[in-house]
């Protein structure tokens, strides 16, 4: 008898509230196919530094699960005890006929247990699905073959999918029986009967707190935004972010009680057709939903900044790969001697006469160049006379670094091999190579301070241009030049020599040939140190950077970047939407008699829809319209702390992130106002 | 001059095994400017035809011509707009929408019609001052006495000047006191502003105020009563002698 009332319950709330179902499904599939990526990327043939990445991303994304589950979590009680307020006049009547609390609460649970299986059951079939395809885009991040796929379905990930979304269910099952335990008849009973009290605010009262709420939010975007220089911790940080959070939370307060004044004061657009009971309809739903509006805003600030900025790294990485890394691979060679003193000095060493390091046949094209260093030029001089002021406003730099050096007849080599511009330098000038942002807007304020003379090997050189140039030595994955001085051959001490490389290309043509060879050359560098250590203990390091591996590891970090973000996103973007939507349809459902009276005096049906949509759009429209107004200046300050990746065309990965939007919340919306149109429509 | 001309109507429901004669081969007519009320018990029908009447619901058979139009052929478009310009509704359970002023219920009827805010305006205040609701235009609902929101309804019915109102019960959530001034107002309607009224109830005092009575019972017209040069307490006392003919639980009725 249970089971079937709690059978017939589910299905009647199943025609309103299909969106709720809906959302636990996907919730369900998304929470799989994440996990599930380790096993899918199984199947794809990749290289060893690639799997590892694999597990990387793999563990991230499980510990990302505890996080996401914690937010479905949050999602399913809330919703489920929107439900249940839903219910009281239900669970009055079930009283009135005798039923024992105990028995209400069996209910419930069977009803919980009915939804739980089902949702786990079909939301894993989907994520099995799901998950075929996302094998897909790990392989077109990975660039991997994905010729030795099949159909694959990971148990573990099944396993844990059940274990998370079961202690969830178990938790709103825990929370229900504590509701119905503390259930009163009389107030079930009268539950039914409300009279809708529409309490507007203080005027006065609104306007000031706006202005309030602007100031908060001026001063946090001003902060995080145009200042981030003076976020130096994590607390400041969350400080800034309370205050955006305070702040909107009084605007949608603010807002709610002044929106429906002003839209007042225009008559001739107030008392045209059903405006003035939709403008209604939206002032009372956004009074009662303030606090969840704030929260979906903050979901959708963190979801536009984290998905933005997922895919800007990835594209950056991508795009800097193919600039900064211009030859296929470096090897360098640091030899160490000990002084009388005891103190380490570096010693000019030659890598092609390394005893057991052979390279012919495996290298062709190359250059080898050594940098120096001069004692007497580190960060700290090299700033001139900025340096003290330097100091001051960024203390934790580290301005005892030595700063390389390089004469130009090396630099013009490499210039040829990379396929860059030459330079020139007369003996009396140098040149600042930098390419790394912060440290290049550092130099060049150094730069354009006065003095641009610096003294090198004893002698005092002055600028050629006051202003660093692109340009760098190493093969990297993105802009991080810290600086090197470019100067005159005749300048450089060459006992002075720091460390020594060999940058060049590969004789093969084709990627298996250049990777076997790539092989070869590790393994002989191995051998070879393994040699010189046996040698010569702790005298020679020898070293190795090649374009394969950074370009395996930036491909790798994109990836897990990109799933991280579209994890996060999808599931705050799914939380958003079904807040919005619960609330919305249920807000239809106590509406239906509103509609049903004005279509017996006389409105169109299609009048009756539009208020409808703009009360739905209105309603999704306005927590993404300020949470992107935040998002503006997140992302002022995202592009600061993710410099170093590279974060030009930020527009290309905006725009992607509007299209995941788009999709998913603008999903929500359109289903939302379908199922709402559903419910208004005449039972007649 | 005739306004409201019903033709043979019949209402069924259920199907061809089990069939409820709602309303069964009904005629009348009603003359603009009269005051119409409709009495019969529960389950007599009397709410189905103010239904069909409404067209919120569909006749089975037969006609009803409103000014000349045959209504029971309307369809999509064409329906919205005659009851949105013909008719005026009052209902039981004043079905004001609460989360509205009086006011704007009121302009409600007005700017479904597409009327200019100005003449909104001027309309509402004529209404109201006729219904004597000036002192509640901006109070909600859950602010007033069931009396107000009865005569918020009312002037919500009448404010599109309507050929036609048609009321449900429209006493039937009052107190005798509120009940007695709304239905004053009716008769105020009714004789001094030319509004063609048509009630439906199963109250004795309240189908005393109309001109003409028609008794209803198992979906025909069972009697007729006019009104005459009779006094309210005379037409009173012979509504009372049909409805004890009549039977049934109207008999305890006032």
């Amino acid at each position: 008898m249970l089971f079937r009332l709690s059978l017939s319950n589910i299905r009647r709330s199943l025609r309103d509230y299909a969106i709720y179902f809906f959302t636990l499904i996907i919730g369900v599939s998304v929470f799989y196919v994440f996990n599930a990526i380790g096993t899918q990327a199984a199947m794809l043939r990749m290289s060893e530094s690639q799997y590892q990445i694999i597990r990387l991303l793999e563990s991230l994304l499980s510990g990302m699960s505890v996080f996401v589950a914690g937010v479905l979590a949050l999602l399913i009680v809330y919703a489920s005890r929107f439900l249940m307020k839903r219910r009281n006049r239900e669970f009055a009547l079930y009283m009135t006929l005798g039923m024992s609390k105990a028995k209400i609460s069996a209910i419930l649970l069977l009803e919980t247990l009915i939804i739980g299986i089902g949702s786990l059951g079909v939301g894993l079939v989907l994520g099995i699905g799901l998950s075929q395809l996302s094998s897909a885009l790990v392989a077109n991040l990975f660039e991997a073959d994905m010729s030795a796929y099949r159909f694959s379905v990971s148990g573990e990930a099944i396993g844990k999918t059940i274990l998370y979304f079961a202690v969830m269910y178990l938790i709103v099952m825990l929370f229900n029986s504590v509701v119905v335990t503390k259930m009163k008849l009389i107030t079930l009973m009268q539950s039914g009967k409300k009279s809708e009290q529409i309490k507007l605010k203080n005027p006065v009262l609104c306007i000031v707190i706006f202005l309030i709420a602007a100031a908060i939010l001026g001063y946090a975007y001003y902060q995080i935004g145009y200042n981030p220089n003076a976020i130096d911790s994590p607390a400041l940080f969350m400080v800034y972010t309370g205050m955006a959070f305070v702040g909107t939370f009084l605007v949608f307060w603010s807002v709610s009680g002044m929106m429906l004044r002003i839209l007042k004061a225009a008559k001739g657009i107030y008392h045209r057709g059903l405006n003035c009971f939709t403008f209604r309809q939206i002032s009372s739903k956004v009074n009662t939903m303030v606090f969840s509006m704030t929260i979906i805003c903050m979901m959708m600030l963190i979801t536009i900044c984290t998905l933005s900025s997922a895919f800007s790294i990835r594209n950056s990485l991508n795009r800097n790969l193919k600039t900064y890394c211009a030859a296929d691979c470096e090897l360098s060679l640091l030899q160490v001697s000990i002084d009388e003193n005891g103190e380490e000095t570096y010693v000019a060493a030659d890598l092609s006469e390394v005893p057991g390091l052979d390279l012919t046949g495996i290298i062709g094209d190359s250059v080898q160049l050594s940098t120096y260093f001069d004692p007497g030029l580190t960060m700290e001089t090299a700033l001139g006379i900025y340096a003290a002021e330097a100091k001051e406003l960024y203390p934790m730099l580290f301005y005892d670094n030595q700063e390389e050096i390089i004469r130009v007849s090396d630099y013009n080599a490499l210039s040829r091999l990379y396929g860059r511009e030459e330079l020139t330098v007369e003996s009396d000038e140098y040149i600042l190579l930098c390419d790394y942002p912060n440290q290049r807007a550092l130099f060049d304020t150094a730069l354009a301070s006065g003095s641009t003379e610096r003294t090198i090997f004893g002698r005092t050189l002055h600028a050629r241009y006051d202003k660093c140039q692109d340009g760098f030595v190493d093969l990297c994955a993105q802009a991080i030049n810290m600086g090197i001085f470019v100067v005159a051959d005749d300048v450089v001490d060459a006992d002075s020599a720091y460390l020594t490389r060999l940058i060049g290309n590969y004789t093969g043509e084709t990627a298996e040939e250049k990777e076997a060879q790539e092989k070869e050359l590790l393994a002989r560098i191995e051998q070879a140190q393994n040699d010189l250590n046996a040698a010569h203990p702790d005298e020679y390091y020898l070293g190795a950077e090649t374009k394969i591996q950074l370009y395996e590891s930036a491909v790798g970090l994109g990836a897990v970047v990109t799933f991280l973000g579209l994890y996060i996103g999808i599931v705050f973007l799914i939380a958003c939407g079904a807040i919005l939507a619960l609330k919305e349809l249920s807000e239809s459902v106590d509406s239906i008699g509103r509609y049903e009276m004005l279509r017996k005096i006389g409105a169109e049906e299609s009048a009756i829809n539009g208020s409808l949509f703009v009360q739905t759009g209105i309603f999704f429209l306005l927590p993404l319209l300020l949470g992107a107004l935040h998002s503006v200046f997140g992302m002022k300050f995202a592009t600061y702390i993710l410099n170093e990746m590279g974060t030009e065309r930020v527009g290309a990965s905006i725009l992607s992130t509007v299209l995941m939007i788009l999709v998913i919340y603008g999903g929500y919306f359109l289903v939302t106002y379908l199922c709402g149109k559903g419910i208004i429509k005449g039972r007649s | 001059m005739e306004l409201l001309n019903i033709q043979q109507i019949e209402k069924y429901y259920g199907s061809k095994s089990s069939l409820t004669k709602a309303i069964d081969d009904l005629s009348f007519t009603v003359e603009e400017g009269e005051f119409v009320a409709i009495m019969g018990a529960s389950g007599s029908g009397k709410t189905t035809l103010l239904n069909c009447i409404s067209t919120i619901d569909r006749v089975t058979a037969g006609h009803i011509f409103l000014e000349g139009t045959d209504i029971t052929t309307l369809k999509g478009k064409a329906l919205n707009k005659f009851r949105r310009e013909k008719l005026g509704f009052i209902f039981q359970d004043f079905n004001l929408l609460d989360t509205l002023t009086a006011y704007e219920n009121i302009s409600l009827a007005l700017s479904i019609q597409k009327k200019p805010a100005k003449e909104i305006a001027a309309a509402v205040k004529q209404v109201s001052d006729q219904l004597g609701i000036t002192d509640v235009l901006e109070k909600y609902p859950y602010q007033m006495s069931g009396g107000q929101k009865q005569r918020v309804a009312s002037a919500r019915a009448i404010v599109t000047d309507p050929r036609l109102v048609l009321a449900d019960e429209p006493t039937g959530a009052l107190d005798s006191k509120s009940a007695k001034m709304l239905l004053e107002r009716f008769r105020y309607l009714n004789q001094e502003c030319g509004a063609t009224i048509m009630m439906v109830t199963h109250d004795s005092f309240t189908a005393s105020y109309a001109g003409r009575v028609l008794f209803i019972k198992d979906g025909k017209i069972f009697h007729e009563l006019t009104r005459g040069d009779d006094s309210r307490k005379q037409f009173f006392d012979r509504i009372i002698d049909v409805v004890t003919l009549l039977g049934g639980d109207v008999s305890d009725a006032l």
